[in-house]
């Protein structure tokens, strides 16, 4: 698994001793800050993670089994924009974060309980929901129906990738065809909304989970702020679309730290009994 | 120039057969209607090839057809439904029994206005999770006492507000598109103007996607692409070229299944052609899906939905 290295060996690269929170601004060893799992130990701020690191975070050792990695985007449009071509912007992506797509999917072992995920990078395009991305997404939610496995997705995603144009709208039809059919069979599927999950992400997989998590402070929404306050003309209050917002509107079940995942998800698993 | 060799050919031929039919015999008669069909339609394709932002424009045009005028000129006795039992009745969206045909059928729409006082009233055809709401309930209700779903699709997108945030916006649409993977009836879904992007796919999941020839399909608006990719909204000519959001690029995508072509330079000069022609193929389409059992529509639907989408596989 490439992947797995290539984000080892950009840590090595980097020497800053020091991480300065976004949030609180205090400044934290690195050491004490990746032990915390990229959490801020004052202010509770949790940092965007990569999907490698997710899944190193919530595996037991050695169970984590890639899949689908071989589904890859292409360039199918021609779309050529100001700052050059899709093609182009998705090598370069490959080449700076070693993944193929914005999502990593696979099977491996949660606390001792086989679980089929499905773990979004903001680092590859802004998340985006792109036509590979959407395959890579239904094959997973497809397996897991035929091994009879519950389904786990963290998403992080600016929405639907604009490069693929209606394609890439799809992709939200595409992803609930493979939701839809667990729920049609009794299959478990948790729903891990991360910062930020917005857009064609929200408005699909991400909010039919039969649980929806977050993490604090997790940016969750439908439309952009600035798309609001432009139909508004008017400032919006600082916790909206936040976790906690959706949580008081009754759209989420759980706020749940990083540290505690791993375990509430094994936990909410248990009361499944096939 | 093929083009232009074959009007003058087809004139020729139409010519002839009108020189012939002193008789006023039928048969002559619809082979004429027949060629002069023909024609027009070259004539469109020859003098009306417009660009992606042309295109744009039309299916914004104020005198464009909108859902309240086909369901005048192609539906009879609609027995509009409102609210959606939890919050209101969202004026953006409205939906109720009608007649097309010889069929019974569940329709639902995107409710555009004509002027300022009906646009002020339908927000615009931009519908907020009670429209959504809504929808899912006669879709539903369609599902039991069975018969066919017909959509409308014409919206600049779904509400962007702080009450549509509030009330699950996200999860209005996500639970729409959802559920109707697995309605037991058939879908048909028709593009009549805008299809803004999720507000559209909220009621655009269906077993036939149909989009009038004027018409888009779109992830986002081009002036919105444009101010965020081109970071200036003026290029949205530009953008709205390479999203592909026009129907003949996305039948050729196959996200589309049909293009219902508008006569001379579009519906919002024809509104009676244009709504004969969308009543034909909606019978049509009508016809086929009603052979099919629910498991077999299901299963198609999701066949379907799986296989949108372009990637490659490697080794
Ligand atoms: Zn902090």
């Amino acid at each position: 698994m490439a992947w797995f290295r290539s984000s080892k060996s950009r840590n090595n690269t980097k020497k800053e001793l020091w991480v300065k929170c976004k949030k609180c601004n205090s400044h934290v060893f690195v050491d004490e800050w990746n032990k915390n799992l990229k959490v801020c130990p004052k202010c509770n701020y949790h940092e965007k993670i990569t999907a490698c690191e997710r899944i190193q975070q919530l595996f037991d050792r050695n169970t984590f089994k890639e899949l689908f990695s071989n589904i890859v985007p292409v360039d199918s449009l021609n779309f050529q924009d100001i700052k050059g071509s899709y093609r182009d912007n998705i090598k370069a992506t490959k080449e700076k974060t070693g993944i193929s797509e914005a999502v990593v999917t696979g099977t491996g072992k949660l606390n001792n309980k086989q679980v089929v995920i499905a773990v979004m990078d903001f680092r590859f395009m802004g998340g985006s929901l792109g036509s590979a991305t959407g395959e890579r997404i239904l094959k997973a939610a497809n397996y897991a129906f035929e091994n009879n496995l519950p389904y786990i997705i963290f998403s992080a995603s600016g929405g639907a990738r604009m490069q693929e144009g209606t394609l890439s709208l799809m992709q939200m039809a595409k992803t609930c065809a493979g939701i839809s059919r667990l729920i049609k069979n009794n299959i478990p599927y948790i729903s891990v909304l991360t910062d930020p999950t917005s857009g064609g992400v929200s408005a699909s997989f991400a909010m039919m989970g039969d649980i929806n998590i977050s993490e604090p402070g997790a940016l969750i929404a439908f439309a952009g702020r600035r798309v609001i306050e432009q139909t508004i003309r008017e400032k919006l209050p600082d916790n909206f679309q936040t976790a906690e917002y959706l949580c008081d509107h009754g759209f989420i079940d759980s706020i749940v730290n990083r540290k505690d995942m791993k375990d509430y998800l094994s936990n909410v698993l248990s009361y499944y009994n096939q | 120039m093929d083009k232009e060799k074959s009007i003058i050919e087809i004139k020729g031929k139409i010519k002839e057969l009108k020189d012939l039919n002193t008789g006023n015999t039928e048969v002559l008669d619809t082979e004429i209607v027949e060629y002069e069909k023909k024609l027009r339609d070259l004539m469109q394709s020859l003098y009306y090839n417009l660009s992606p932002w042309e295109i744009v424009k039309l299916s914004r045009h104020p005198q464009r057809p909108i859902m309240q005028d086909y369901l005048t000129m192609i539906f009879k006795n609609f027995i509009e439904l409102h609210g959606d039992r939890y919050y209101g009745d969202d004026k953006a969206l409205i939906g109720g029994f009608a007649e097309i045909g010889d069929y019974k059928i569940m329709l639902i729409g995107h409710n555009k206005g004509k002027n300022t006082d009906e646009n002020l009233e339908r927000n615009f055809g931009m519908v907020k999770p009670e429209g959504y709401r809504k929808a899912l309930r006669l879709m539903k209700l369609a599902e039991k006492f069975n018969v066919p779903v017909i959509t409308f699709i014409d919206t600049p997108g779904a509400f962007p507000g702080v009450e549509a945030e509030e009330r699950g916006q996200a999860e209005a649409i996500a639970k729409n598109i959802t559920e109707m993977i697995s309605i037991e009836v058939p879908i048909i879904s028709v593009v009549i103007g805008e299809g803004g992007s999720g507000g559209a796919l909220g009621i655009g999941v269906g077993d036939r996607i149909l989009m009038l020839s004027n018409s888009i399909y779109s992830v986002i608006s081009p002036e919105g692409c444009a101010s965020i990719l081109w970071r200036d909204s003026k290029y949205a000519p530009n953008a709205a070229e390479a999203l592909n959001l026009t129907a003949d690029s996305l039948y050729k995508l196959n996200v589309i299944d049909e293009i219902i072509r508008e006569p001379g330079e579009g519906a919002h000069a024809h509104y009676q052609l244009a709504a004969n022609a969308l009543k034909k193929s909606i019978i049509k389409n009508i016809r086929t899906l009603k052979q099919l059992t629910s498991e077999e529509l299901i299963q198609s639907r999701f066949e379907k939905y799986s296989g949108i989408g372009k990637f490659s596989v490697t080794d």
